[in-house]
């Protein structure tokens, strides 16, 4: 009896945790941008009205509430700026997340079908950049992308071109630093999912007649699905909002949804309509969540 | 991908798969075949003929090639040296998808991804079949290993007896000219073991295949095979019948790994017609049939199956004792051993030794049998004894 006593307490704190987390830092943060995106901007610090002042009494908290509206959200719609930086947000991140998917799951299963103790090397390979700072790396590879830059000089040397190609602030520096930055993203979900499948599976495959590629689509992929689908979602996420990779590598006609924030916030000093933005954002990003999450739960119901 | 090698006729009756050519001529010829791992020789020279239709077990401790033999008839290692035949032509260098073989693995690697119909659809699919005919065969193959209802469920939803039958079902169903089965009992409990070994050789017999089961479990092999081969040290030590392999060992190490058995070290001392008299340290002068290849003289072993060995409490009557030299033992039971069909006991000989017998309980009652330390005769004759190198 003493000894439940002792560990009920943390065995209860230990499943209210996660809620405690997602209240603290997710939803009252969400509450007060929430609350922002309907304020109108004003000249003032903080930067809009109304403000809440819960001293000034009830009267005054309910003429508060009656001033939110939602002209900012309606801005979003109407100003061409946002649609098309939500349109381009998320198209590069489908084309980054697909070139990801694309380089990361052949090195993935090179990994998980290395030697045992060799897959630990690889694997500290591919985390090993993390331990210099992501904004130095993307200095980087400013450096070795400008016009005098490393690529072009390897190019020029081996006579694969005649003149400096241009790469900085072009598309393409942009998704090299994209999928430079998270490969390792990529990698891990799905080295995890393919060094857990036993390698006998695809013995049997073959065994019962499958070629060497159909031993892949029928029985390697099927079963690394759950390692796509967190690879995918682990860089598609973040992607979609990324600020400084097409900041420092992109061209500056089209932006991302993140640059227009980071411009409504700290530029033109609009908090209610970036708040306004950011929570569309949010939104559209909670669609693949929720998509991923029914398929799990489908995978779960058929035993998996 | 074009395939230079035969395939499974997956249309062709099982019961008229007599695929392979001219009569007397094996289905699968193994010709010095070796493999070696770094500095280990997994399987060192190894030549085997199989008939059609044939029940093959290869047999032998763990690590002593028979698995990594099996995977290069299935075509997932390369041997280093030496032939695969397979109806007259050579496999060794064919990939696994390009082999009428099929194998059943250890344990059954069934596709957790796809239903019992689709993991057995599999391999028809891979062949081309068409979709009537796949549905056909799949409920065919469904019936034979009895899973009737079961079709849509998961790997995970089913029974270790289950699986191994969906595992079974799925090598089976493209009919192939060999079927190789990586100890496929193994992981199931005794009983279902044994019911389950019970089936597997009348399969074999209704579908007229040949099977070649890999197992470490001797009494597995001697119940299914009809012919085993001994593995050792990655060489094939002896290839016999059951009954052959029991009552005539050709190695005193083959003796000890298949069944019980005592053994005694001595020396022939002379020979008396077809009898040899042979000194041993532990149980004093044995006189033993002369075995089939003559031996000269030196050092030997005799060895006895414990239920060669009879007990009695006074010796043998003489009315036995015509012709026959028998040969007694002094001793008084040192260990009792209860097994229910049979009791083992331990007896310890005057002569120094230890002999172990194994009698039948042929009586309900234990009027027959003997205690602890009460003095015994332990007797066998001459053609029991089988003498072996030392």
């Amino acid at each position: 009896m003493s000894g439940r006593r002792i560990f009920a307490r943390p065995a209860r704190f230990a499943a209210i945790a996660p809620y405690l987390w997602m209240v603290l830092f997710f939803l009252v943060p969400f509450a007060f941008v929430l609350k922002i995106s309907l304020s109108q901007t004003a000249i003032a610090q903080p930067p809009y009205e109304p403000v809440f002042d819960l001293t000034a009494g009830w009267e005054a908290l309910k003429a508060a509430f009656g001033a939110l509206s939602l002209d900012n959200f309606r801005l979003l719609g109407s100003d061409d700026i946002y649609v098309f930086a939500y349109v381009r947000s998320l198209t590069v991140a489908v084309t980054a997340t697909a070139l990801l998917l694309v380089i990361g799951y052949p090195i993935a299963y090179g990994m998980a079908r290395l030697p045992r103790r060799w897959q630990a090397v690889a694997m500290v390979l591919v985390i090993v950049p993390f331990w210099t700072s992501f904004l130095i790396r993307i200095y980087a590879w400013i450096n070795i992308l400008q016009h005098d830059g490393l690529l072009n000089q390897t190019l020029l040397a081996l006579h694969l071109v005649s003149q400096p190609v241009v790469w900085l602030s072009t598309d393409t520096a942009m998704y090299i630093g994209i999928v430079y930055s998270y490969l390792p993203f990529m990698i891990l979900p799905l080295y995890a999912t393919l060094a857990k499948m036993e390698p006998v599976l695809e013995e049997a495959a073959s065994d019962l007649g499958a070629p060497p590629w159909q031993v892949f689509w029928l029985v390697t992929f099927p079963l690394s699905l759950p390692g796509v689908g967190a690879g995918v979602l682990l860089c598609f996420i973040p992607i979609v909002g990324e600020f400084v990779i097409p900041d420092l590598l992109a061209g500056s006609n089209a932006l991302m949804i993140g640059q227009t924030l980071w411009l409504e916030f700290f530029t033109n000093k609009d908090w209610p309509v970036a708040s306004a933005a950011a929570i569309v954002l949010l939104v559209v990003l909670l669609v693949p969540l929720l998509l991923y999450e029914r398929l799990q739960k489908r995978q779960l119901e058929q035993g998996r | 991908m074009t395939d230079e090698l035969p395939r499974t006729d997956v249309a062709a009756d099982a019961a008229g798969a007599d695929t392979h050519p001219a009569a007397g001529q094996p289905l699968l010829r193994i010709e010095g075949v070796a493999k070696t791992f770094g500095m280990f020789r997994a399987v060192d020279g190894v030549s085997l003929d199989i008939k059609a239709g044939e029940f093959f077990a290869l047999l032998g401790p763990s690590g002593c090639g028979k698995t990594t033999l099996l995977r290069m008839l299935a075509g997932f290692e390369a041997p280093d040296e030496g032939r695969i035949l397979l109806g007259g032509e050579d496999i060794a260098q064919a990939l696994p998808h390009q082999r009428p073989i099929n194998m059943m693995f250890q344990n059954y690697a069934l596709f957790p991804h796809l239903s019992v119909r689709d993991n057995i659809a599999f391999g028809l699919k891979r062949a081309g079949m068409a979709r009537a005919d796949i549905a056909t065969r799949v409920s065919e193959m469904v019936a034979l290993v009895k899973l009737e209802g079961l079709e849509k469920r998961k790997p995970d939803q089913l029974s270790g007896g289950q699986r191994q039958r969906v595992a079974l079902a799925r090598a089976l169903a493209r009919r192939p000219q060999l079927l190789l089965l990586d100890e496929p009992l193994a992981a199931l409990d005794k009983k279902l073991r044994e019911d389950t070994q019970g089936e597997l050789m009348e399969l074999q017999r209704r579908l007229g295949m040949t099977f070649i089961i890999v197992t470490h479990d001797q009494e597995e092999a001697m119940t299914m095979a009809s012919r085993i081969g001994v593995m050792k040290a990655g060489q094939l030590v002896q290839v016999a019948s059951p009954r052959e392999l029991y009552e005539a060992p050709r190695s005193r190490w083959i003796a000890e790994f298949v069944g019980d058995i005592n053994l005694f070290e001595g020396e022939s001392r002379l020979r008396d017609g077809h009898r040899l008299v042979i000194g041993t340290r532990d149980a004093g002068t044995l006189v033993v049939a002369e075995p089939r290849e003559p031996v000269g003289a030196g050092k030997f072993a005799v060895a006895i199956r414990p239920e060669k060995v009879k007990l009695s409490r006074r010796g043998p009557v003489s009315e036995a004792g015509h012709e026959t030299a028998l040969n007694r033992l002094d001793g008084v039971i040192a260990d009792i051993c209860y097994l229910g069909g049979t009791t083992t006991y331990r007896v310890k000989l005057d002569t120094g030794g230890m002999m172990q017998a194994s009698v039948a309980n042929s009586a309900r009652l234990d009027v027959d049998a003997y205690s602890l330390n009460q003095h015994v005769v332990a007797w066998f004759t001459p053609d029991d004894c089988v003498v072996l190198p030392s």
